[in-house]
């Protein structure tokens, strides 16, 4: 997965460029938003590619108001974004058609079944009455609502509610899927499903999902790219695959038995080691492998409890971007 | 039916054009409303007015009818006020038909925050407001100046051609007229339902500002020994323009001018009302 982010308007912004073939999904072009005198969002400028990003940033970061921003609710006070390779200015019709979105907060029409619901969203979208009901059925199925598709809205359950929402997103088989805080208010199990089911939605590889949310758990599980904002400006943006595969080389092991002739044994190697009662951080040399490490332990009669590749989690890089 | 698909899959068939989408919205919400029985009735019970005029006008050029039941042939004149009493009483029934049906339009799309699964589509405001207000304009326009342009249409075939031509200009005036209280009736309904969002507190506000506007205006007057209190009567200004449109011969303290214009007005400040609350998400400043 090629990615790229160019610049940031804030300080400790991380600055990456692969070239990438393919058009960015989002590019933000110096995108400022003001309501009043205040300014909610200050010259955000990157280029997102990822299959699956993710927007994250404590509450009131700006999350939402460049979602509405780029589906044209709300207008920049400067610069401006592309969607698609679509400008937000003048654009916006055709990057609505191409869009599929999912709102935060509550939103349904209580006195309409499920199936008449997504079908007339399906309509609004442009596709023709009949293929719209036919749709509408099969995202009801998707979204595991099949049984309860002939209900009203207003009799669903919290869960059920922003399933039927997820299903009116994809209903008119949109390009990009944008998922606002999608796992709000839903119980352990019905958080699985829902993640369950964005994963499903992103593998069938036919369309790119923009997932905001303040929880870590969710972006992490579903996203392979994170933009990450703090009081209106990016503090971070970060992609989680190259991150993983770039920290395959820190170890953390739990050992019994070790002592300091363990630990110089394994810096001679030419690793960085620290101890920790009977735990031992290490980044391991170039060419030095796993199974050296397990080789030295035997000579020593040293016993490895755990062995973890330790990489940094989403919580870290959180932490971290929060704290710059 | 593909149901048994489970997984995701993308839709690459044909889009409708874009003009076509407004009549989406018209569909569903007239689908809606006629869902209730007592909306449906009401709707039925407009047409007994209109036939009643039908058979009146076919009565008065059937004297031989009249005799048999006893009435006098020359008691029922077809001219500019027998149409502005079927007006009057159309458009009384409109307004109870609007103050029923009108709020359930948007105020249900409000309250449960179904806007912006409206406006994150290709779909306008604009769009959207057409699409509602199209609902209630039909509606009405089937109850006001469609069965008055059939009673005129047979009332001119019955008197014959020079009949229709002399008074031609009432067709115009039953549409006219029409038309400025459905457009009124239809902003209003909108407007108080899109800021109220209750349905029913929607409905009886609508009731309020035509009764209470006409009892407030009197008592303005009453008081300050003015006209000026007529403005805020939309029952008064919608008589006068009727009246002067049916040229009936009345004392009103009001020139038909100033009606249309306050009219007029009334209407913008509606469309204002609308463009400020119908909106995906509401900005606070």
């Amino acid at each position: 997965m090629s990615t790229a982010i160019q610049s940031g308007a804030a300080e400790g912004t991380s600055q990456r460029t692969v070239a990438a073939p393919q058009t960015p999904v989002i590019e933000l072009q110096d995108l400022s938003v003001r309501f009043g005198r205040r300014e909610i969002l200050k010259g955000l400028v990157c280029s997102l590619r990822g299959r699956a990003i993710g927007l994250l940033g404590p509450n009131g970061a700006g999350k939402s108001t460049l979602i509405n921003t780029l589906l044209g609710f709300y207008k920049p006070s400067s610069g401006s974004a592309r969607v698609l390779g679509h400008d937000i200015r003048t654009q916006i019709r055709t990057i609505r058609s191409l869009v599929g979105y999912m709102p935060e907060n509550d939103a349904f029409i209580s006195k309409m079944s499920a199936v008449s619901f997504v079908q007339m969203m399906a309509e609004l979208s442009g596709v023709p009455e009949a293929a719209a009901l036919e749709r509408a059925h099969e995202a009801l199925f998707c979204v595991g609502l099949a049984e309860a598709r002939y209900r009203e809205l207003g009799t669903y359950s919290l869960g059920m509610k922003q399933l039927a929402k997820l299903a009116q997103a994809i209903a008119h088989g949109p390009k990009l899927l944008i998922l606002d805080e999608p796992t709000n208010g839903l119980d352990p199990s019905a958080r699985q499903r829902m993640i369950r089911m964005i994963r499903e939605i992103r593998d069938s590889s036919q369309l790119q999902i923009v997932l905001c949310s303040h929880l870590l758990r969710d972006v992490e599980d579903t996203c392979d790219e994170v933009l990450i904002l703090n009081k209106g400006r990016i503090a971070h943006y970060s992609n989680l695959e190259e991150e993983r595969k770039a920290n395959k080389r820190f170890l953390e092991l739990e050992t019994c038995g070790a002592n300091g002739d363990f630990t110089e044994a394994i810096e001679k190697l030419g690793c960085e080691c620290a101890t920790i009662g009977n735990r031992l951080k290490m980044i391991l040399a170039d060419g030095v492998e796993v199974r050296d490490i397990y080789g030295i332990a035997a000579e020593r009669d040293v016993r490895i409890r755990r062995l973890n590749f330790r990489r940094d989690t989403l919580e870290d890089i959180f932490l971290k971007a929060m704290e710059g | 039916m593909a149901v048994y698909r489970r997984t995701y899959t993308s839709y690459s068939g044909p889009l409708t054009s874009a003009w076509s989408r407004c009549l989406v919205l018209f569909r569903y919400s007239r689908r809606n409303l006629f869902r209730s029985k007592i909306q449906t009735g009401l709707f039925v019970l407009c047409f007994f007015y209109p036939l009643l005029c039908l058979v009146g006008i076919y009565a008065v050029h059937n004297l031989s009818f009249l005799e048999r039941l006893g009435a006098n042939g020359q008691s029922i004149t077809i001219d500019n006020k027998f149409f502005f009493v079927f007006i009057n009483v159309q458009g009384t029934l409109a307004f109870v038909l609007t103050a029923f049906m009108g709020p359930g339009l948007i105020s249900p799309d409000i309250a449960n925050g179904a806007l912006p699964l409206y406006f994150c589509r290709p779909f306008s405001r604009a769009e959207y407001v057409l699409g509602k207000a199209s609902v209630l304009a039909i509606l009405l326009s089937q109850i006001t100046w469609v069965p008055g342009l059939v009673l005129f249409a047979v009332q001119s075939s019955l008197a014959g051609p020079e009949w229709a031509w002399q008074h031609l200009w009432i067709a115009g005036s039953i549409i006219l007229s029409s038309l400025i209280w459905i457009a009124i009736l239809s902003l209003l309904a909108m407007a108080l339902s899109a800021w109220v969002k209750w349905r029913i507190v929607a409905g009886a506000l609508l009731l309020a500002v035509l009764f209470f506007g006409a009892g407030f205006g009197q008592a303005i007057n009453g008081v300050m020994r003015t006209h000026a209190g007529h403005f805020i009567d939309i029952v008064y200004l919608m008589a006068t323009v009727w009246n002067s449109l049916f040229r009936i011969d009345s004392e009103r303290s009001m020139s038909s001018t100033a009606a249309w214009i306050a009219l007029l007005v009334y209407c913008g400040i509606c469309l204002a009302l609308l463009v400020r609350k119908v909106r995906a998400y509401e900005v606070i400043k």
